[in-house]
């Protein structure tokens, strides 16, 4: 019993990541009908500025958890203002393949800058220890990592169904040609969705740097498994995206835990369910409907 | 006068052709001695992927060292007077390396060709070796195979095997009284290799191993298998994984609290790994190590020459590339010749002690033995300068060091 809670606790701690990212990417797609490829080396990104603001400037965890995020953005806003927005007219396959390029580039200028094996980064304070709940012992990170995806979840969500912002990103999601016939600027809320979209795979990749390997290759891995989450929980339905990213890291714990060897099959036999079944994802709607 | 004027002519013209026929005659023999008139070495390594920093561009500078030294040793001496080292980026694929190998040995005219970490991609430079004639000195693969059923006459290992860390750290832990424990090890050829290699190691010095846990490859979640590898309470956990699956484990174990409750064993560690996770999330943690830059003075200066030139410390991959380059240029130097055949029977049961080498011999197998080390590494207090990590245990000495000849090889 006490294994799998443990085992729960550890799924839902790796699905914070997932959820966070894949956050960002159903945002992205929703708005721009985008597939940013790039989203892997964006989460690297974020996990790489942390440690070098640490080496450096020796900024803690805690104050790179906000200021990341916020580079990030920048990161976003200019990839999207100097090489996403000219190929949105284009067929999709364009921006995937930009994207996967991008990547490739952001990969490759990192392994040239840091090298290959990794940038050492400390254990935030205080998050060294255990929480006991009812005599079991669970590391607080990975609690924390939990509630905290949660908690921006959460926030994401209520910016988007309770603000006007948010009322006018949904719309753009659901059906862009629509909202501008009702009068929205579309195109002038691209650039900020899109680097909200990079922002957020930045926090996971912040999250990411006191418990991961800051390797250039760590989003290579990463962004398969985003995609099947994104695909489980229907392209571009936000809330899917953080239902599926939490299931997939449960599917991905318990996996390991009972049947090791297919553990990683695990993942995408689901989405290969997903698809067959409900081929809109779980939460996305059909489009025939 | 008359008559003799025509024999002076001819006499000269004798000369002249047996002076000519001499110059002649000194190109000419020492290109038989030497072919194409100078000596390849080729550099076959990952340029650009995981094991870059643990061996990779670095490993050039190395063997260049060797080249020097070679040169400032025997001056106008040296038979070798052209060296040359071309390189190439196999990205640990066996396909790739196979043809890099073919294409060094033919077209770019390699005699040697050095270091090529991975094992399958080792084992596939081997074969290319066998069937050319021509020779290989693995550096940084681990692959017992090597100086198993793949051996052959052209192919050496000058650094380690994973017997050898096995047996240096699998004995040495169980020793020192952590006598059950608990294995992870990912799931392909290296870590299955490693997972054999130590569970005998453990059983055999009298300890036992509760449960060998597999994980996928590459992985960077491992915190159900730390829960799973802690149930069973074992005093040591064993990690069998490489380079950055390493790192996502030692962070998630520490995360998890384990620090305190099980000693942690690393099969394969190189430095860089430690340089990168940062010293004090391996304290205390043990291995085998073929050789460390600060063991003594040797090793002190050559690694500052080393640090001068890349501005980091060499690993043993570094140094072993020196060594197995300066050891091959030895060998020509005493054969004369660059013709495999004859420098390997130079290099055959030599016995070695250099910068990398210590009580060092090439074994009948081609195993090059030597002195290895049990380390532990430091805590962060007890680092005194940058790249300052290890504190030497104990000294394996080479005879026990590594397995014996393994019956399977036969040359």
């Amino acid at each position: 019993m006490s294994a799998f809670v443990q085992y729960t606790v550890q799924g839902l701690a790796a699905g914070g990541f997932y959820a966070l990212a894949a956050l960002g990417l159903a945002v992205i797609f929703g708005v721009l009908g985008v597939v940013n490829f790039s989203h892997g080396a964006c989460y690297m990104l974020g996990a790489v500025a942390a440690a070098v603001l640490l080496d450096v400037l020796h900024v803690h965890f805690w104050v790179a958890l906000a200021i990341v995020p916020v580079l990030l953005f920048l990161v976003g806003v200019l990839m999207e203002r100097l090489l996403i927005r000219w190929l949105l007219r284009l067929d999709p396959l364009y921006n995937f393949l930009l994207t996967f390029g991008l990547s490739l580039i952001l990969v490759d200028v990192v392994k040239r800058r840091y090298g290959v094996s990794g940038l050492p980064y400390e254990r935030p304070a205080g998050m060294t220890g255990q929480v006991h709940l009812g005599g079991i012992g669970l590391p607080t990170y990975s609690v924390f990592v939990c509630l905290f995806s949660l908690l921006i979840c959460g926030v994401v969500w209520v910016l988007l169904t309770k603000t006007r912002v948010g009322m006018i990103v949904r719309a753009c999601t659901e059906d862009a040609d629509r909202s501008r016939a009702l009068g929205i600027n579309v195109g002038r809320w691209v650039t900020p969705v899109f680097g909200f979209g990079i922002a957020l795979a930045g926090l996971a990749g912040v999250m990411a740097a006191p418990f991961r390997a800051i390797t250039a290759d760590m989003g290579g891995n990463f962004v398969i498994i985003l995609f099947a989450v994104v695909v489980i929980g229907g392209l571009g339905s936000i809330l899917g995206a953080v239902a599926a990213g939490f299931l997939v890291g449960l599917v991905e714990a318990y996996g390991q835990a009972y049947a090791p060897t297919f553990a990683q099959v695990a993942i995408f036999v689901l989405m290969a369910g997903v698809v067959l079944f409900r081929p809109a994802g779980l939460f996305g709607r059909d489009e025939t409907a | 006068m008359r008559s003799r004027k025509p024999a002076v002519l001819v006499a000269a013209a004798v000369c002249g052709c047996l002076a000519l026929a001499g110059c002649g005659g000194g190109p000419s023999a020492a290109a038989g001695k030497f072919s194409d008139g100078k000596v390849v070495i080729g550099l076959l390594n990952d340029q650009s992927g995981v094991y870059k920093d643990v061996s990779g561009p670095n490993s050039k500078v190395a063997i260049q060292m060797a080249i020097d030294d070679y040169k400032a040793k025997y001056g106008a001496k040296a038979v070798a007077k052209t060296i040359e080292i071309v390189t190439a980026d196999h990205q640990n694929k066996p396909d790739i390396a196979n043809t890099k190998a073919q294409e060094m040995y033919d077209r770019q005219n390699a005699d040697i060709i050095l270091d090529v970490p991975t094992s399958s991609a080792a084992l596939a430079v081997a074969t290319v070796a066998k069937a050319k004639r021509k020779l290989f000195i693995d550096i940084t693969a681990g692959t017992t195979a090597l100086t198993g059923k793949s051996c052959n006459k052209y192919t050496y290992a000058w650094a380690y095997d994973t017997a050898m860390l096995a047996k240096g750290t699998g004995e040495a832990v169980v020793k020192n009284g952590g006598k059950s424990w608990s294995i992870v090890y990912p799931d392909y050829a290296f870590g299955q290799n490693m997972n054999k290699s130590f569970t005998e190691a453990v059983t055999g010095a009298g300890g036992t191993v509760q449960q060998s846990i597999s994980t996928p490859f590459p992985n960077d979640n491992f915190a159900t298998f730390i829960t799973k590898a802690a149930s069973t309470n074992p005093q040591v956990i064993g990690i069998m994984a490489a380079g950055g699956d390493l790192i996502n484990f030692v962070k998630q174990y520490n995360q998890a609290g384990m620090q305190s409750k099980a000693q942690l064993a690393v099969g394969l560690m190189f430095i860089t790994d430690i340089h990168s996770l940062g010293v004090d999330q391996f304290a205390g943690t043990s291995f085998t190590d073929p050789w460390y830059w600060n063991l003594d003075a040797q090793n002190k200066a050559w690694s500052d020459r080393f640090l001068a030139k890349t501005g980091t410390r060499p690993t043993f991959a570094h140094a072993g590339n020196y060594s197995a380059a300066m050891n091959y240029l030895e060998a020509v130097q005493a054969a004369g010749t660059d013709d495999a055949d004859a420098v390997r029977k130079q290099l055959d049961g030599k016995k070695i002690n250099d910068v990398f080498l210590r009580n060092g011999e090439v074994r009948s197998d081609h195993r090059v033995v030597h002195d290895v080390y049990l380390v532990k590494v430091k805590s962060k207090s007890q680092v005194t300068q940058p790249w300052d990590y290890e504190k030497i245990v104990a000294t394996i000495p080479a005879a026990d060091a590594f397995e014996p000849v393994s019956v399977d090889c036969k040359m």
